[in-house]
Protein backbone atom coordinates (compact mmCIF):
# COMPACT_ATOMS: atom_id res chain seq x y z
CA UNK A 1 0.00 0.00 0.00
CA UNK A 2 2.83 2.34 0.89
CA UNK A 3 4.55 1.93 -2.45
CA UNK A 4 1.45 2.33 -4.62
CA UNK A 5 1.70 5.32 -6.93
CA UNK A 6 -1.18 7.67 -6.30
CA UNK A 7 -2.60 8.94 -9.57
CA UNK A 8 -4.16 12.26 -8.60
CA UNK A 9 -1.07 13.64 -6.80
CA UNK A 10 1.12 12.39 -9.66
CA UNK A 11 -1.01 14.20 -12.26
CA UNK A 12 -1.06 17.32 -10.09
CA UNK A 13 2.73 17.25 -9.68
CA UNK A 14 3.35 16.76 -13.41
CA UNK A 15 0.90 19.55 -14.25
CA UNK A 16 2.62 21.88 -11.77
CA UNK A 17 6.01 21.03 -13.26
CA UNK A 18 4.69 21.76 -16.76
CA UNK A 19 3.14 25.09 -15.71
CA UNK A 20 6.16 26.33 -13.76
CA UNK A 21 8.78 25.30 -16.30
CA UNK A 22 6.81 26.71 -19.23
CA UNK A 23 6.44 30.00 -17.31
CA UNK A 24 10.17 30.03 -16.55
CA UNK A 25 11.02 29.30 -20.20
CA UNK A 26 8.60 32.02 -21.29
CA UNK A 27 10.33 34.76 -19.32
CA UNK A 28 12.75 37.05 -21.16
CA UNK A 29 16.24 35.58 -21.20
CA UNK A 30 17.81 38.79 -20.00
CA UNK A 31 16.31 41.09 -17.47
CA UNK A 32 18.05 43.61 -15.27
CA UNK A 33 15.40 43.07 -12.59
CA UNK A 34 15.77 45.60 -9.85
CA UNK A 35 19.52 45.30 -9.34
CA UNK A 36 20.39 48.78 -10.63
CA UNK A 37 17.79 50.51 -8.48
CA UNK A 38 18.82 48.45 -5.48
CA UNK A 39 22.55 49.06 -5.86
CA UNK A 40 21.95 52.79 -6.35
CA UNK A 41 19.53 52.89 -3.44
CA UNK A 42 21.90 51.05 -1.13
CA UNK A 43 24.66 53.54 -1.91
CA UNK A 44 22.23 56.40 -1.22
CA UNK A 45 21.45 55.14 2.28
CA UNK A 46 25.10 54.21 3.06
CA UNK A 47 24.45 50.50 3.51
CA UNK A 48 27.19 48.78 1.56
CA UNK A 49 25.64 45.34 1.45
CA UNK A 50 22.81 45.38 -1.06
CA UNK A 51 21.06 42.30 0.32
CA UNK A 52 21.02 43.80 3.82
CA UNK A 53 19.65 47.05 2.41
CA UNK A 54 16.90 45.16 0.57
CA UNK A 55 16.01 43.10 3.62
CA UNK A 56 15.78 45.81 6.23
CA UNK A 57 14.95 48.85 4.20
CA UNK A 58 13.52 48.51 0.69
CA UNK A 59 11.54 45.40 1.50
CA UNK A 60 11.16 46.00 5.20
CA UNK A 61 7.62 44.61 5.06
CA UNK A 62 9.03 41.18 4.21
CA UNK A 63 11.32 41.18 7.20
CA UNK A 64 8.66 42.56 9.52
CA UNK A 65 6.24 39.82 8.47
CA UNK A 66 9.05 37.24 8.57
CA UNK A 67 9.84 37.97 12.20
CA UNK A 68 6.09 37.93 12.90
CA UNK A 69 5.81 34.47 11.30
CA UNK A 70 8.74 33.21 13.36
CA UNK A 71 7.20 34.66 16.53
CA UNK A 72 3.80 33.14 15.69
CA UNK A 73 5.35 29.72 15.03
CA UNK A 74 7.25 29.91 18.33
CA UNK A 75 4.07 30.75 20.24
CA UNK A 76 2.23 27.91 18.49
CA UNK A 77 5.02 25.38 19.13
CA UNK A 78 5.32 26.42 22.77
CA UNK A 79 1.58 26.03 23.27
CA UNK A 80 1.66 22.55 21.67
CA UNK A 81 4.05 21.26 24.32
CA UNK A 82 2.90 18.36 26.40
CA UNK A 83 1.66 19.96 29.63
CA UNK A 84 2.53 16.88 31.68
CA UNK A 85 6.24 17.31 31.11
CA UNK A 86 8.30 19.76 33.09
CA UNK A 87 10.31 22.33 31.18
CA UNK A 88 13.45 22.37 33.32
CA UNK A 89 14.74 18.95 32.43
CA UNK A 90 17.97 17.68 31.03
CA UNK A 91 17.57 16.73 27.40
CA UNK A 92 20.25 14.04 27.52
CA UNK A 93 20.28 11.47 30.25
CA UNK A 94 23.92 11.66 31.24
CA UNK A 95 25.92 14.85 31.04
CA UNK A 96 29.21 13.46 29.82
CA UNK A 97 32.30 15.44 30.88
CA UNK A 98 33.70 15.64 27.34
CA UNK A 99 30.34 16.74 25.91
CA UNK A 100 29.93 19.35 28.65
CA UNK A 101 33.42 20.74 28.09
CA UNK A 102 32.81 20.87 24.35
CA UNK A 103 29.61 22.84 24.87
CA UNK A 104 31.31 25.20 27.30
CA UNK A 105 34.24 25.77 24.95
CA UNK A 106 32.32 26.22 21.71
CA UNK A 107 29.35 28.29 22.87
CA UNK A 108 31.33 31.47 23.75
CA UNK A 109 32.96 31.32 20.32
CA UNK A 110 29.52 31.03 18.71
CA UNK A 111 28.33 34.06 20.69
CA UNK A 112 31.28 36.08 19.39
CA UNK A 113 30.58 34.87 15.84
CA UNK A 114 26.94 35.95 16.23
CA UNK A 115 28.03 39.42 17.35
CA UNK A 116 30.44 39.64 14.42
CA UNK A 117 27.74 38.61 11.94
CA UNK A 118 25.43 41.39 13.15
CA UNK A 119 28.19 43.96 12.96
CA UNK A 120 29.43 42.87 9.55
CA UNK A 121 25.89 42.69 8.13
CA UNK A 122 25.98 46.27 6.84
CA UNK A 123 29.00 45.71 4.61
CA UNK A 124 29.25 41.98 3.91
CA UNK A 125 26.94 38.97 3.92
CA UNK A 126 25.59 38.60 7.43
CA UNK A 127 22.85 40.14 9.48
CA UNK A 128 20.33 39.44 12.19
CA UNK A 129 18.90 36.17 10.90
CA UNK A 130 22.25 34.54 10.28
CA UNK A 131 23.54 35.75 13.65
CA UNK A 132 20.35 34.58 15.34
CA UNK A 133 20.73 31.15 13.76
CA UNK A 134 24.30 30.87 15.08
CA UNK A 135 23.17 32.03 18.52
CA UNK A 136 20.28 29.55 18.53
CA UNK A 137 22.62 26.76 17.41
CA UNK A 138 24.91 27.60 20.33
CA UNK A 139 21.97 27.31 22.69
CA UNK A 140 20.92 23.99 21.15
CA UNK A 141 24.49 22.71 21.57
CA UNK A 142 24.39 23.70 25.24
CA UNK A 143 21.04 21.99 25.70
CA UNK A 144 22.30 18.82 24.01
CA UNK A 145 25.39 18.71 26.22
CA UNK A 146 23.35 18.57 29.40
CA UNK A 147 22.78 22.22 30.25
CA UNK A 148 19.68 23.07 32.25
CA UNK A 149 17.95 26.42 32.06
CA UNK A 150 19.29 28.56 34.93
CA UNK A 151 16.80 29.65 37.55
CA UNK A 152 17.01 33.36 36.66
CA UNK A 153 15.64 32.54 33.19
CA UNK A 154 12.01 32.43 34.25
CA UNK A 155 9.21 32.08 31.72
CA UNK A 156 8.56 35.81 31.90
CA UNK A 157 12.21 36.53 31.00
CA UNK A 158 12.13 34.07 28.11
CA UNK A 159 8.88 35.53 26.77
CA UNK A 160 10.35 39.02 26.99
CA UNK A 161 13.45 38.00 25.02
CA UNK A 162 11.28 36.18 22.46
CA UNK A 163 8.99 39.10 21.83
CA UNK A 164 11.36 42.06 22.18
CA UNK A 165 12.61 41.69 18.59
CA UNK A 166 9.15 41.94 17.03
CA UNK A 167 8.16 44.74 19.42
CA UNK A 168 11.33 46.72 18.62
CA UNK A 169 10.79 46.22 14.89
CA UNK A 170 7.18 47.40 15.16
CA UNK A 171 8.31 50.43 17.17
CA UNK A 172 10.97 51.31 14.59
CA UNK A 173 8.48 50.80 11.73
CA UNK A 174 5.75 52.93 13.26
CA UNK A 175 7.96 55.82 14.43
CA UNK A 176 8.18 57.36 10.91
CA UNK A 177 4.35 57.57 10.84
CA UNK A 178 4.40 59.74 13.95
CA UNK A 179 6.91 62.00 12.20
CA UNK A 180 4.53 62.39 9.26
CA UNK A 181 6.14 59.90 6.86
CA UNK A 182 4.98 56.43 5.86
CA UNK A 183 5.49 53.06 7.51
CA UNK A 184 9.13 51.87 7.49
CA UNK A 185 10.35 55.15 5.94
CA UNK A 186 13.34 55.67 8.21
CA UNK A 187 14.91 59.10 8.52
CA UNK A 188 18.32 59.44 6.92
CA UNK A 189 20.43 60.73 9.79
CA UNK A 190 19.59 57.97 12.28
CA UNK A 191 19.19 55.11 9.84
CA UNK A 192 22.50 53.34 10.27
CA UNK A 193 22.62 53.31 14.07
CA UNK A 194 18.91 52.51 14.42
CA UNK A 195 19.20 49.57 12.02
CA UNK A 196 22.27 48.28 13.88
CA UNK A 197 20.51 48.42 17.26
CA UNK A 198 17.40 46.83 15.72
CA UNK A 199 19.49 44.02 14.19
CA UNK A 200 21.15 43.34 17.56
CA UNK A 201 17.79 43.07 19.33
CA UNK A 202 16.41 40.93 16.50
CA UNK A 203 19.41 38.61 16.82
CA UNK A 204 18.62 37.94 20.48
CA UNK A 205 14.95 37.25 19.70
CA UNK A 206 15.69 35.05 16.71
CA UNK A 207 18.26 33.05 18.67
CA UNK A 208 15.78 32.59 21.50
CA UNK A 209 13.06 31.58 19.01
CA UNK A 210 15.29 28.97 17.37
CA UNK A 211 16.25 27.55 20.77
CA UNK A 212 12.62 27.48 21.95
CA UNK A 213 11.46 25.83 18.73
CA UNK A 214 14.09 23.13 19.16
CA UNK A 215 13.60 22.56 22.88
CA UNK A 216 9.80 22.50 22.63
CA UNK A 217 9.89 19.99 19.76
CA UNK A 218 12.66 17.89 21.25
CA UNK A 219 11.50 17.58 24.84
CA UNK A 220 9.81 14.46 26.04
CA UNK A 221 10.60 12.16 23.13
CA UNK A 222 12.45 9.57 25.15
CA UNK A 223 9.81 9.40 27.86
CA UNK A 224 7.10 8.77 25.30
CA UNK A 225 9.02 5.92 23.74
CA UNK A 226 9.62 4.32 27.11
CA UNK A 227 5.98 4.65 28.05
CA UNK A 228 4.63 3.08 24.89
CA UNK B 1 20.28 27.62 -23.72
CA UNK B 2 21.33 29.74 -20.78
CA UNK B 3 22.75 28.11 -17.67
CA UNK B 4 20.18 29.67 -15.36
CA UNK B 5 17.41 27.78 -17.17
CA UNK B 6 18.85 24.44 -16.04
CA UNK B 7 18.58 25.57 -12.44
CA UNK B 8 15.14 27.15 -12.90
CA UNK B 9 13.63 24.06 -14.56
CA UNK B 10 15.46 21.88 -12.02
CA UNK B 11 13.87 23.95 -9.27
CA UNK B 12 10.45 23.42 -10.86
CA UNK B 13 11.15 19.66 -10.93
CA UNK B 14 12.17 19.64 -7.26
CA UNK B 15 9.04 21.63 -6.41
CA UNK B 16 6.80 19.07 -8.15
CA UNK B 17 8.57 16.16 -6.46
CA UNK B 18 7.89 17.86 -3.12
CA UNK B 19 4.27 18.44 -4.11
CA UNK B 20 3.84 14.75 -4.94
CA UNK B 21 5.38 13.78 -1.59
CA UNK B 22 3.13 16.20 0.29
CA UNK B 23 -0.02 14.91 -1.42
CA UNK B 24 0.73 11.21 -1.83
CA UNK B 25 2.61 10.25 1.32
CA UNK B 26 0.52 9.38 4.33
CA UNK B 27 3.25 9.42 6.98
CA UNK B 28 3.31 12.84 8.66
CA UNK B 29 7.11 13.08 8.64
CA UNK B 30 7.10 12.44 4.89
CA UNK B 31 4.63 15.28 4.45
CA UNK B 32 6.83 17.68 6.44
CA UNK B 33 9.86 16.66 4.39
CA UNK B 34 7.80 17.08 1.21
CA UNK B 35 6.88 20.64 2.18
CA UNK B 36 10.59 21.35 2.78
CA UNK B 37 11.50 19.97 -0.64
CA UNK B 38 8.83 22.21 -2.22
CA UNK B 39 10.42 25.21 -0.49
CA UNK B 40 13.88 24.28 -1.76
CA UNK B 41 12.53 24.06 -5.32
CA UNK B 42 11.00 27.54 -5.05
CA UNK B 43 14.29 28.94 -3.69
CA UNK B 44 16.16 27.41 -6.61
CA UNK B 45 13.77 28.96 -9.15
CA UNK B 46 14.04 32.38 -7.47
CA UNK B 47 17.84 32.34 -7.28
CA UNK B 48 18.10 31.14 -10.89
CA UNK B 49 15.80 33.89 -12.17
CA UNK B 50 17.90 36.49 -10.32
CA UNK B 51 20.85 35.51 -12.48
CA UNK B 52 19.34 36.87 -15.71
CA UNK B 53 20.94 40.31 -15.43
CA UNK B 54 22.92 41.38 -18.51
CA UNK B 55 25.98 42.49 -16.47
CA UNK B 56 26.22 39.20 -14.55
CA UNK B 57 25.64 40.82 -11.14
CA UNK B 58 22.95 38.80 -9.38
CA UNK B 59 19.72 40.64 -8.64
CA UNK B 60 19.69 41.14 -4.84
CA UNK B 61 15.89 41.12 -4.49
CA UNK B 62 15.36 37.36 -5.11
CA UNK B 63 18.30 36.66 -2.78
CA UNK B 64 16.63 38.65 -0.03
CA UNK B 65 13.33 36.86 -0.72
CA UNK B 66 15.04 33.48 -0.40
CA UNK B 67 16.65 34.56 2.89
CA UNK B 68 13.19 35.47 4.14
CA UNK B 69 11.81 32.19 2.82
CA UNK B 70 14.44 30.11 4.62
CA UNK B 71 13.38 31.54 7.97
CA UNK B 72 9.71 30.96 7.15
CA UNK B 73 10.60 27.36 6.20
CA UNK B 74 12.30 26.88 9.57
CA UNK B 75 9.15 28.13 11.29
CA UNK B 76 6.96 25.89 9.12
CA UNK B 77 9.10 22.82 9.79
CA UNK B 78 9.19 23.37 13.53
CA UNK B 79 5.42 23.89 13.69
CA UNK B 80 4.79 20.84 11.48
CA UNK B 81 7.04 18.64 13.61
CA UNK B 82 5.41 19.87 16.82
CA UNK B 83 1.93 19.12 15.51
CA UNK B 84 3.09 15.70 14.28
CA UNK B 85 4.61 14.92 17.65
CA UNK B 86 1.56 16.05 19.60
CA UNK B 87 -0.64 13.98 17.27
CA UNK B 88 1.57 10.96 17.87
CA UNK B 89 1.55 11.51 21.63
CA UNK B 90 -2.23 11.78 21.76
CA UNK B 91 -3.21 9.07 19.26
CA UNK B 92 -0.17 6.81 18.85
CA UNK B 93 -0.52 7.17 15.07
CA UNK B 94 2.13 8.45 12.69
CA UNK B 95 0.11 8.50 9.49
CA UNK B 96 -3.17 9.97 8.35
CA UNK B 97 -4.68 6.81 6.83
CA UNK B 98 -6.41 5.65 9.97
CA UNK B 99 -8.91 7.58 12.01
CA UNK B 100 -7.54 8.45 15.43
CA UNK B 101 -9.22 6.75 18.37
CA UNK B 102 -11.39 8.91 20.60
CA UNK B 103 -9.14 11.41 22.30
CA UNK B 104 -9.73 12.81 25.75
CA UNK B 105 -8.17 16.14 24.83
CA UNK B 106 -5.21 16.05 27.17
Amino acid sequence: MRDRIRVVPLVAAIALFAIISSTVLDLPRESAGLSEEMIGGAAAIHVNNVVTAVLLDFRGYDTLLEISVLMLATVAVLSLRDPRLGTRRRLTGTADLILRSLGEAVTPIMMVVAGYLVWVGSTKPGGAFQAGAVLGAGGILLALTGWVRPSWARHSVIRLVLSVGLLAFIAVSVTPILAGRTLLDYSDDMRHIVLLILESILTLSIGASMLSLFLASASGGEEDEEAS
Amino acid sequence: MSTYLIYAVGGALIFSIGTYALLAQRHIMHKVIGANIMGSGIFMVLIALGKRTPDGVTDPVPQAMVLTGIVVTVALTALGLSIAKRYYTLTGLDDLDQDPPACDGR
